[in-house]
């Protein structure tokens, strides 16, 4: 603990010009913040540093690791399982982000005044989020079965001849996307709900007055008085969409059971793949580096581009 | 960004509009229709949980069970490792949300209200976390789990998951926006700061811890990732990842597979429509940052 509490020198400077006029607080700050800030340390910090380690080293059989400088990386660029994995990554990403237009709409016509009901409908369209994935996922399985699930009988209705969605590389990676949009409009409607209650209610009402329909008052008024929250979700639902490994792990299932998964693999299954089935330390150590930088670009680029588009007053 | 306030204001009552009440039909099929598809797969997985497992497989889908099997449920728990399973997820959730609960107002309190040199690179160090994917601390993470010789028990499952960077900075904010007379009152008292912290400050941010107790929980009862990571014997598994392995294993029908993930979900579907107000303004606040 002490190495972690001791004060860094680093910061001195600024605290010290300001200190003489604060409150001392003496040792009780250090054993206010010791316990989170030794877990912190030990079990997210100083694995970061070991990652970055870990992702240049090969990982022995019987323990011990040698220095290998690149060699992952350059494995790992030059064959198709990450550029596959990234791929997959996007779609789903792209999918679930259009769980953000649907709760704008669901949202707004839950802000309808007076409406009844208004309370049950939100918790019905919350509850897919609250739902354990794996949970969820059984009956998504059996939802999507290509022999009797319901889905391809109610497409056999219009004549479409549904694909084995959990079997069909390509398919597969949609139908996880189903499941994670389905279960990500609740939590979308919710934070929308909040962003619509600030929207002052004289603004409608003057439109109103001017004789603005409700489709005129949700373009013109709804939507861009909402681009905040709409900008925080779309950037929640891609570092969300990055992450996905629940929802794959429990709808397709394992590699050995269901080779599709090969084709269908995210980046983070890409990672626990190697990282705990193959047994490759260093290069799921590499792909964790990776998905790191890609998150931070993502981030990054949403931010440069939410600036164009964010209402901001 | 707009603020982040952790109070969850108290939502004024949406006004009635005076005139003639409109036509609401329009909206009301939209959103019914839009229920009855978010709704499906949970009125589907209740179905065919009491069917037996040819109509569950059969062709022409079987809308209704010929007759309910009741029986279905009682196979969870005579088949499948169920009950320890469900010890393990309750036992975890507690912890770690008490323990985020603890060292997460401790250490934001701290943050926010207390001077001490380094604060802010400490505060900053910490707060990195919340931009980093979990993969790049896994690895590490199991590494010293499996070196402390913890795979598979109930500790080596709950350990990491007790620190929380999020928790620290949802507390942190709370604190900040608290004033400051009623502590300069306690402290001119004679309390320590352990004290004003206890009994002053703690107290008033009530509605942010539930915040946090939320979605920690939600969190510690659906993660699927670690849990499926440090334990391999299905005895030792949390529902999430128990449920998981069951997908591989093709000796369990699938009414007894649906019964048992709805038995697994159904805590934190119950929980959520008892404390429905509660959870929504704090998903709602916590989402506003």
């Amino acid at each position: 603990m002490s190495s972690v509490t001791s004060p860094p020198r680093g910061a001195a400077p600024a605290t010290t010009v300001r200190k003489r006029g604060l409150r001392r607080d003496g040792f009780w700050p250090w054993l206010f913040v010791a316990p989170l800030v030794g877990g912190v340390a030990v079990f997210f910090l100083w694995p970061i540093v070991q990652t970055a380690w870990f992702s240049l080293t090969e990982f022995g059989v019987f323990g011990g690791t040698t220095f290998t400088g690149l060699d992952n990386y350059k494995t790992l660029f030059q064959n198709g399982d990450l550029y596959k994995s990234i791929g997959n990554t996007l779609i789903y990403t792209v999918i679930t982000l259009f769980n953000v237009p649907i709760a704008v709409v669901v949202a707004s016509l839950l802000n309808t005044p007076g409406l009844r009901g208004a309370a049950v409908y939100r918790v019905l369209y919350f509850l897919p989020y609250v739902a354990m994935p794996t949970a969820v996922a059984m009956v998504w399985r059996i939802i999507f079965n290509g022999d009797f699930g319901v889905l391809n009988y109610v497409l056999g209705w219009f004549g479409i001849d549904g694909p084995y969605w959990i079997s069909t590389p390509g398919a597969a990676i949609v139908a996880v996307s189903i499941v994670g949009l389905w279960s990500l409009i609740g939590f979308s409607v919710i934070v929308l709900g909040a962003g619509l209650k600030q929207i002052p209610p004289d603004l409608y009402e003057a439109a109103e007055l001017d004789g603005a329909s409700r489709l005129r008052q949700f373009r013109s008024i709804t939507v861009p008085l909402l681009t905040p929250s709409i900008a925080f979700l779309s950037i929640v639902s891609v570092i969300q969409g990055f992450q996905m490994f629940d929802l794959l792990y429990a709808v397709l299932g394992t590699t050995n059971m269901n080779p599709t998964v090969f084709d269908s693999m995210s980046i983070v299954y890409l990672f626990y793949q190697a990282g705990f089935v193959t047994n490759e330390k260093g290069m799921a150590a590499a792909i964790a580096m990776v998905v790191l930088v890609l998150v931070a670009l993502a981030t990054v680029v949403q931010f440069r581009l939410q600036k164009k588009w964010v209402h901001l007053d | 960004m707009t603020e982040l306030t952790t109070t969850p204001a108290r939502t004024p009552k949406r006004r009635r509009p005076a005139g003639p009440r409109r036509n609401n039909v329009w909206i009301h099929l939209v959103l019914s229709i839009g229920a009855v598809v978010m709704m499906f797969p949970f009125v589907w997985q209740i179905l065919m949980s009491l069917s037996t497992n040819a109509e569950v497989q059969s062709v022409t889908p079987h809308l209704w069970p010929a007759k309910i099997q009741w029986g279905n449920y009682a196979e969870v728990f005579r088949q499948l490792p169920f009950l320890d399973q469900l010890r393990t997820s309750v036992v975890i959730t507690v912890i770690r949300v008490l323990g985020q609960i603890a060292f997460c107002t401790l250490a934001g309190y701290a943050f926010a209200r207390m001077h001490f040199r380094g604060k802010n690179l400490v505060l900053g160090a910490v707060l990195s976390i919340l931009m980093v994917p979990s993969q790049v601390y896994l690895l590490p993470q199991y590494q010293i789990i499996k070196d402390l010789g913890l795979l598979g028990t109930m500790t080596g499952l709950l350990l990491p998951g007790l620190f929380s960077a999020f928790g620290t900075f949802l507390m942190r904010t709370a604190f900040l926006a608290l004033p400051s007379e009623l502590e300069e009152a306690a402290r001119l008292d004679g309390a320590n700061p352990f004290q004003v912290f206890w009994h002053v400050m703690l107290p008033l941010i009530r509605p942010s811890i539930s915040v946090l107790a939320i979605t920690s929980t939600l969190w510690s009862w659906n993660e699927l990732l670690w849990p499926l990571v440090v334990t391999t014997n299905s005895d030792d598994m949390p529902l999430s990842a128990g449920l998981a392995t069951l997908i591989n294993d093709r000796t369990v029908n699938y009414p007894i597979v649906l019964a048992a993930s709805l038995l697994a979900t159904a805590p934190v579907l119950i929980l959520f429509i008892v404390l429905q107000r509660r959870v929504i303004d704090g998903l709602a606040t916590s989402g506003m940052k």
